[in-house]
Formats: structure tokens, sequence, C-alpha cells
């Protein structure tokens, strides 16, 4: 075990095989009452099967019950998968769906609780502790990062400066003057800072940075080589979202060999995405969770589309609640740009609405200064061409903004040459992200 | 009275405007003048063609988007002032020019300036009452 003094929240992270599965169990039974009695669509799909919820006996009863989907949250938009009475709920997060109405997720005050008590966990298997001052720049708002992190780091006694995202000047500045020892973002924003830093001759070796806690998008292993050597920081990956809990899902410790799941409150199967079977540790597969402890929305046996296996091996670190890999890829085309989840049928629905009919598009991520750039690329069509320079600008224009209504954030639209977008069978490639072989350079 | 122009659409990238040239050369085709209008992104190559229809089938069949639209030919005095006549006329008139271009007979005197205007048929009338008439298809491929 580690010599790495933790925060009394973890010892959840070190409970015997035994403890952890009564424990997952009851909650298990507790949250399938729940939602059997207070969520009309999972009553109905229970009901539908001849499932009730005292045929939950075992662990492996789960895999009776039926899957949610992120389609449940917007079908039900916004309030339709709460399981409690608004007067008990303390808090709404939204992340963006499919259609432009964003995902609700709500919080009782319990559920406060658990996600701050998990996040205090993450920070704590990053070796940080209340000696240290955190430089919180993940988004602060209706996006779970910023919040959830910072209520965490509170509670670990750290001091947290909730500088939230952007502005790179005054992020260097702090990082700087008030002694700041970790920082929390996106990878690809830390990637732009240490430009930053390098260019204006500060250097590392003069800031106390020592630990860095990455999230909210999909980075490689490379990436991490490339941030610890270059800042000199242990940089840790820490994985979640919205529809769980937000950020405390699972972690990387010290070992950052895999993701601890944080298995007392988040029930994990891997499962083959085609035939829905559940999988066997070790075998790649999407993720599905169960929220065992959430109260205003449980989720269960929630398809996260992500990509990876469990490593049952124990870990050095003496944890025994079980990791992940990292997150490979997804099993679905959505996207994450700066940290907002994006499907290429959301850009679509937005070009059919301005064009009436569907052209010839690609959608090209790129990077540039840290920040996510989206251009979609769009194949003129004899009916869209005009004459006039000024015409087809406002095209460009009326394009852009009905998918940044759609999607929440800005888009180049460009327009090209018929067929000069290359397909394959005759069928286009929606997505060229460029954003990984840059960040390798 | 008015001319049928063909517009095409490019990328702003080199080696874009060759090829619909190369597409209307080797139809034998000959552009009579051009113009090419760019931003950063995105240029409009307009040309004049004796067969338009001809030309706009060419293009089409080598992946070339085209746009068909109606444009004035006027035949005006090659010398300084002699634009200025014609802005004369229409300015007054609320007629607004989208854009023009302009080139030189090879026989004669006189220039022809191609003229878009967002009122073509008012255009050429208001024009034709101050006696200057816009060339029809014959004239204008008789001068040129």
């Amino acid at each position: 075990m580690s010599t790495m003094p933790i925060h009394p929240d973890s010892y959840a992270d070190f409970l015997t095989p035994a403890e952890l599965h009564r424990i997952q169990l009851h909650r298990l039974q507790t949250v399938v009452r729940a939602s059997y009695d207070h969520v009309p669509l999972t009553r109905a799909r229970m009901k539908e099967r001849g499932l009730k919820p005292e045929h939950i006996k075992t662990l492996a009863d789960i895999a009776t019950l039926p899957f949610m989907q992120k389609t449940d949250l917007r079908d039900t938009y916004p309030y339709g998968l709460f399981a409690r009475p608004m007067s008990e709920v303390v808090r709404l997060h939204a992340s963006s769906g499919t259609t432009g109405k964003p995902i609700v997720v709500g919080y009782t005050r319990d559920d406060m609780n658990v996600w701050t008590s998990v996040m205090t966990r993450t920070l704590s298997a990053a070796g940080l502790n209340k000696n240290d001052v955190i430089q919180n720049a993940f988004g602060y708002g209706l996006f779970t990062g910023g919040l959830g992190a910072h209520y965490g780091a509170e509670a670990l006694g750290a001091t947290v400066i909730p500088i939230s995202g952007g502005n790179t000047e005054r992020q260097i500045m702090v990082m700087q003057d008030f002694g700041v020892t970790a920082i929390f973002s996106t990878p690809s924003y830390f990637l732009h800072l240490i430009e930053a830093i390098e260019a204006c001759g500060t250097g590392f070796k003069d800031l106390k940075l020592k630990v860095g806690v990455f999230g909210a998008e999909p980075w490689t292993d490379a990436m991490r080589a490339h941030i610890q050597e270059r800042a000199g920081i242990k940089a840790y990956d820490i994985y979640g979202l919205s529809e769980i809990i937000g950020p405390g899902v699972a972690t990387e410790c010290c070992q950052q060999a895999g993701l601890h799941v944080f298995e007392d409150h988040f029930l994990m199967e891997i499962v083959d995405p085609d035939t829905d079977q559940v999988l066997p540790d070790g075998a790649e597969g999407e993720l599905v969770l169960t929220t065992l402890s959430k109260q205003a929305i449980p989720m269960l046996r929630y398809r996260t589309h992500d990509i990876t296996s469990i490593i049952a091996e124990p870990c050095a670190c003496g944890r025994t609640i079980r990791r992940i890999r990292r997150i490979s890829h997804r099993s679905d085309d959505m996207m994450i740009i700066r940290g907002v989840n994006v499907f290429p049928s959301q850009i679509e629905a937005a070009l059919l609405k301005v064009e009436q009919s569907l052209p010839h598009y690609q959608i090209v991520l790129s990077r540039m200064g840290g920040l996510d750039q989206i251009e979609v690329q769009v194949e003129v069509t004899e009916e869209m061409f005009r004459d006039r320079v000024s015409a087809l600008e406002q095209l460009q224009k009326k394009m852009s903004t009905a998918i940044e209504h759609v999607i929440g954030l800005r888009a180049n639209v460009r327009l090209v040459e018929p067929q000069s977008i290359a397909r394959s069978q005759g069928k286009a490639k929606r997505v060229i992200d460029k954003r990984k072989e840059e960040a390798n350079q | 009275m008015t001319l049928k122009q063909l517009s095409v659409f490019l990328e702003n990238r080199p080696g874009r405007l060759s090829h619909p040239c190369k597409a209307l050369s080797e139809a034998g085709v000959n552009i009579l003048t051009l113009c090419l209008a760019d931003t950063e992104q995105f240029g409009i190559l307009r040309i004049i063609v004796k067969e338009w229809e001809k030309a706009k089938a060419v293009l089409e069949k080598s992946g070339c988007v085209v746009n068909v639209s109606d444009v004035l030919a006027l035949e005006i005095p090659d010398r300084p002032g002699g634009m200025e006549s014609i802005l004369a006329i229409l300015e007054p008139n609320a007629i607004n020019i989208e854009y023009m271009y302009a080139f030189t007979l090879k026989r004669g005197s006189n220039a022809v300036l191609i003229v878009r205007v967002d009122k073509p048929e008012l255009a050429a009338k208001t024009l034709r009452q101050h006696h200057i008439a816009p060339l029809d298809t014959g004239t204008f491929f008789g001068l040129a």
C-alpha cells in the first residue's frame, strides 16, 4: 500500500470484496426499488419484462434489467427521469443533447454529498491534500466539471482558486503569484498553457506546480508523457459523465495504470455493443454504469458508449476497487468538442434547416491555441449556388448560426466544390479529427 | 435584351481555376471575356461564351456547379468618361449595380461593359430611353 496520506473518505477505496459486494447489493436493491416506484419509464420497461424490484437478489441479477440510453434523458426532458420531487433537488446541471435541447441532471442534498465525496477521493488518489493550492480551470456553470471538482477540492481542505477556463495570461499570473501546486483542466487547454508559459519565459522550474488533474475529453498516453516532461508534473486522468454524476466516476492513482471506478457508488459492467451480452473482466466492450446511490436521477445500466475493459488484477496502490483502462474510443459517433458532446446528426439537422435538402458535408476538428476548432465543409450544390459573393457569404453565416444554435459552439462553415469531399463506397467520411495528431506533435 | 453569363464556384486555392478552363478548351469553347471575384475562402468565375448551353453542359459534366444569370452588354466609347455616361443613367433610377467588368473590342475604338444589375428589365428600358441599347446576343458576338 502506498505511503501517501489519504483522506478519510478514501477508506472506501480499500474495502474487502465481501464488504464491497454487500454494500453494492443493498444499494442496488434500493435504487431499483426507487426507480420502479418513481420513474414511470423504468417501471414500464420492467413490467414489460415481468420484472419486479424483489427479483434483484444478487448482483448478477442486474443483467436482467433493461438498459438506459442518453435518448431516455432527451425523450423525458427536462424532469421525466427524476425520482424525487423538485423540493428535494438542490442542484441542476445540463449538458448538450442530440437535438439542441440539453440533457438536464439533478442532485439531492445526499447526491451532492456523494459527488463531493467521490471527487475528494479522486483528488486524494492524485496525492493532493489540505496543503495544496488548486487552480480549478474547469469551466464553472452548467457543465459539471468546474463545480464538481471545486466541491471535492474544498472538502479535501485544499485552497481552491475558482478561476474557470480561459484567459491564459491571468491563469499564468495566478499560477505564479498564488503558489499553485495543482491544476485541473482539460488536457488540451493545459498543453496550451505549457506553450504560453514557455513563451513568456517563466519556465516550470520557478513554479510550485506538481500535479495536473485532467479530464472532460479523451487524451492519450503520448500526451501524458509530453505534459509530464515539459511541465515537470504528474498528470492524472479522471473520468466521469453528467448523466452518472459528473467528474468523480473513476480516477487514476499514483500508479497511473488504469482508472479506479468508485464501485461502491457506481456498478460497472462491460457489454458487447452489438449483442448487449455482458463480457468478462479483461474483455473490451462498452462501459455500462448503474448509479447505486443517486437519488434525484437514478440511472440503471446506462450505456456510456465509451469503449474500455475492466482490469481485475489488484493495483500496486492497494486500492481494492477495480480499474478500467483509459477510454480508447466510443461505440457511437459522438465527438467531444471543448468538453461539449456533439453528434454529427446535430450538425446535419442544422444544415437541413438552412437548405431543406442535405448537402454533402464533412466536420473537420482541429486545435488552435489549446482550443478545439470546428470547421464544417459543405459542398456547393446548384440550388445553393448564387452568382453573388455576398449571397454565398450570407449562406455560410446562416449555416454557421444554425449550427451554433443547435450545439452551442461556434463553427466555421466553408463552402467547397462539388465532389471535393472524399467518399468511400459513395459515403462521405463525416468527421476528420486532426486534434490527436496535433496534440502528439 | 440581356446576355447569358455563366458563373462557376471555385475554392480559393492554387490550381482550381485551371479545371473549368481546361474543360472548356478541350470542348473547343472560347471564353470571350471573364471576371473573377474572390474572398478568402472561395471565388466565383464569371464567363461570357458564345454557346452558353454547351459550355454549361461541359462544365457540369466536369463536376463544376454552374449558375446562369442575365447581364447587360453595353457598347461604350473607349475614352475617359465613357463609363460615367452609363452610371449617370442607372444610378438616378435606383438601379443597383452588383458588379461589372469590361473589355475592349479588337476593331474600332469602343469597349464593351458587362453589367450585372438588380433590375435588368428596368435597366435595359431606361438605357434605351437614353438611346443606349444593350447588345443582343447576335450583335454582341458579331462585334466580338
